[in-house]
């Protein structure tokens, strides 16, 4: 049982951060109706950005501002490489986010460099123990700040305006011009909100260990989640993280029972299976509109 | 005063849309946009409004101006901010927002204003306060039609640009909205009504004008609009002499007349 509730936990944990880079996509996939590839390098930018900026100004306001830089840096290429063009076709666009993926990913990537470099997070692996149960202080910290995150996130297109005019140019973009909405605005904002996402899930996805040039892979994780979800559900996001979150912790805790003799931990997989489980049932996703268009 | 001067626009590079058409919305009229499917009026409404970019249209000739100023190259935030209101054609209402939502949205160039805009809305369309937070995608087609125009309203627009409110509405309806639209105009807010249901239109407006593929063919005051044959027979369907014609007897010989040639 406490095994059981330990590794629950710690799939919290881990699916926080999967719902902070879904969130990310998600918000994207809503203004423009691409799918943005960069997002994981967003990610790693960011995680890389705090372990330089954490020992110089702290741990917190290392994470505030290298998200806002991350957010920045997220404006910029959405200016330069995708909003010329908008209107193209929907492939053409998410190609070249991989371009963008890529290119900061390598230069971001200079930035490791050889020698072992820590975001400076005040968790490391320390656990609390509450009757038995093991829990990770980072996974807290990140369950936290992700309901936190989500919170935000609903006031913000529940009340200001721009976060309404966001949600109105995500249902009838030529009605919302119409009313004055500036489209490029809301292009340029979701982009902002998802790179400052992705660079806050980097700095948790990297707490606890050193930081390595592979950890953008734990964004590509973030697929699955987002089409079990629903492309364009934020609420989707937020359930799939945890539900993908929690199944890879307890398939990666029982595997070693369940095929002893298989090296490779099924883990990794699980994501993908519950996905494609979904999809056979729904194929918009848990809480996708129906007519979503594939990308 | 709102104005086209020989205004020419090509979609695509290659399609030409308006070819020439001059008009005028004075303040506090009501101005009548007739003509059939492809004659240009959503064309027409799309330069005044800004949107003609999205849709890959372009001004080639002639000039959009607003009391006097040039304002052809406006995005459609700007033309929202200078007060004009393009009501899309087929309502398209937010339909996963709530009523009060969309016109919150609608307020969007005029944040200072929303509570006095919400109240004028509500006084205008009591039926949009019982539905206030429903989603607006369950009200019926004259309810968001409705809702389209508050929306609209929600930025107290000087200019008004109506395309097709009649569209798919029971007779009923478009009378309420026909009467909802000439009491804007009281209010004094100038309207440029595009419709088919010519009738309709012309009950309520200043002054008429018709358009045929591109150009202006005819630009007379409403009430003489009313009385020519030619529009009785096409767009009023009544015949020669004022009998309605059975839509067999038309049938028979099908004459296309065409004012430009």
């Amino acid at each position: 049982m406490n095994e059981l509730l330990t590794a629950v936990f710690s799939g919290l944990g881990q699916g926080s951060i999967y719902t902070l880079l879904a969130l990310g996509f998600v918000i994207i996939y809503k203004s423009m109706g691409v799918i943005s590839f960069a997002q994981p390098a967003f990610m790693m930018s960011g995680a890389i950005l705090v372990s330089y900026l954490s020992p110089r100004l702290g741990f917190w306001v290392a994470v505030v501002l290298g998200g806002l830089v991350v957010a920045a840096v997220a404006l910029v290429v959405e200016r330069l490489a995708i909003r010329p063009m908008v209107g193209k076709a929907v492939f053409v666009i998410a190609i070249i986010t991989i371009g963008v993926d890529i290119i900061v990913r390598v230069v971001a990537g200079a930035f490791v460099g050889a020698d072992p470099r820590l975001v400076g997070d005040p968790w490391g692996l320390d656990t609390w123990s509450l009757g038995g149960v093991q829990v990770q202080q980072r996974h807290v910290a990140a369950f936290v700040a992700a309901a936190v995150i989500v919170a935000l996130l609903a006031a913000f297109f529940r009340s200001t305006p721009i976060g309404l005019a966001m949600r109105a140019a995500a249902l009838d973009q030529e009605a919302a011009m119409a009313q004055g909405v500036n489209v490029g605005t809301v292009f340029a904002t979701s982009w902002a909100m998802a790179g400052f996402l992705a660079a806050i899930a980097g700095v948790f996805a990297a707490a606890g260990n050193p930081l390595d040039q592979n950890l953008w892979i734990v964004g590509l994780a973030a697929l699955p989640v987002i089409i079990l979800g629903g492309l364009d559900s934020l609420l989707g996001a937020v359930v799939g993280g945890l539900v993908i979150g929690v199944v890879e912790a307890l398939v990666r805790n029982y595997h070693s029972d369940v095929f002893p003799d298989l090296a490779t931990n099924t883990g990794s997989l699980a994501p993908y299976v519950v996905m494609l489980l979904v999809l056979l049932v729904r194929p918009y996703g848990l809480f996708g509109t129906k007519e979503v268009e594939r990308v | 005063m709102l104005s086209v001067q020989n205004l020419e626009v090509v979609y695509d590079d290659v399609v030409l849309a308006l070819r020439g058409v001059s008009l005028e919305i004075p303040d506090d009229r009501i101005v009548a946009l007739l003509g059939a499917n492809g004659a240009g009026k959503s064309t027409l409404l799309r330069a005044l409004s800004g949107m003609l970019d999205i849709h890959d249209g372009d001004v080639r000739k002639g000039d959009v101006t607003l009391d006097g100023t040039s304002v052809a190259r406006l995005s459609a935030t700007a033309m929202a901010g200078r007060g004009i209101k393009h009501v899309l054609e087929g309502r398209r209402v937010f339909r996963e927002l709530s009523v009060e939502e969309n016109l919150r949205v609608g307020a969007h160039v005029a944040r200072k204003d929303l509570r006095a805009n919400l109240v004028r809305v509500y006084d205008l369309f009591p039926r949009l306060v019982e539905r206030k937070d429903q989603l607006a995608g369950f009200l019926s087609g004259g309810e968001q039609q409705m809702l389209a125009i508050g929306r609209a309203l929600m930025s107290g627009p000087r200019y008004l640009l109506l395309d097709e409110p009649s569209l798919g509405l029971a007779p009923m309806v478009v009378a309420q909205i026909r009467d909802i639209i000439a009491e804007i105009n009281h209010q004094g807010t100038g309207v440029l009504l595009v419709e088919q249901n010519a009738t309709m239109a012309l009950q309520i407006a200043h002054h008429g004008y018709v358009m045929e593929t591109g150009r202006v063919v005819m630009d007379r005051p409403a009430a003489e609009l009313l009385a020519d044959d030619d529009i009785r027979e096409f767009y009023l369907g009544l015949g020669a002499e004022g009998e309605r014609t059975s839509y067999r007897d038309v049938k028979h010989y099908r004459r296309r007349k065409r004012w430009a040639s």
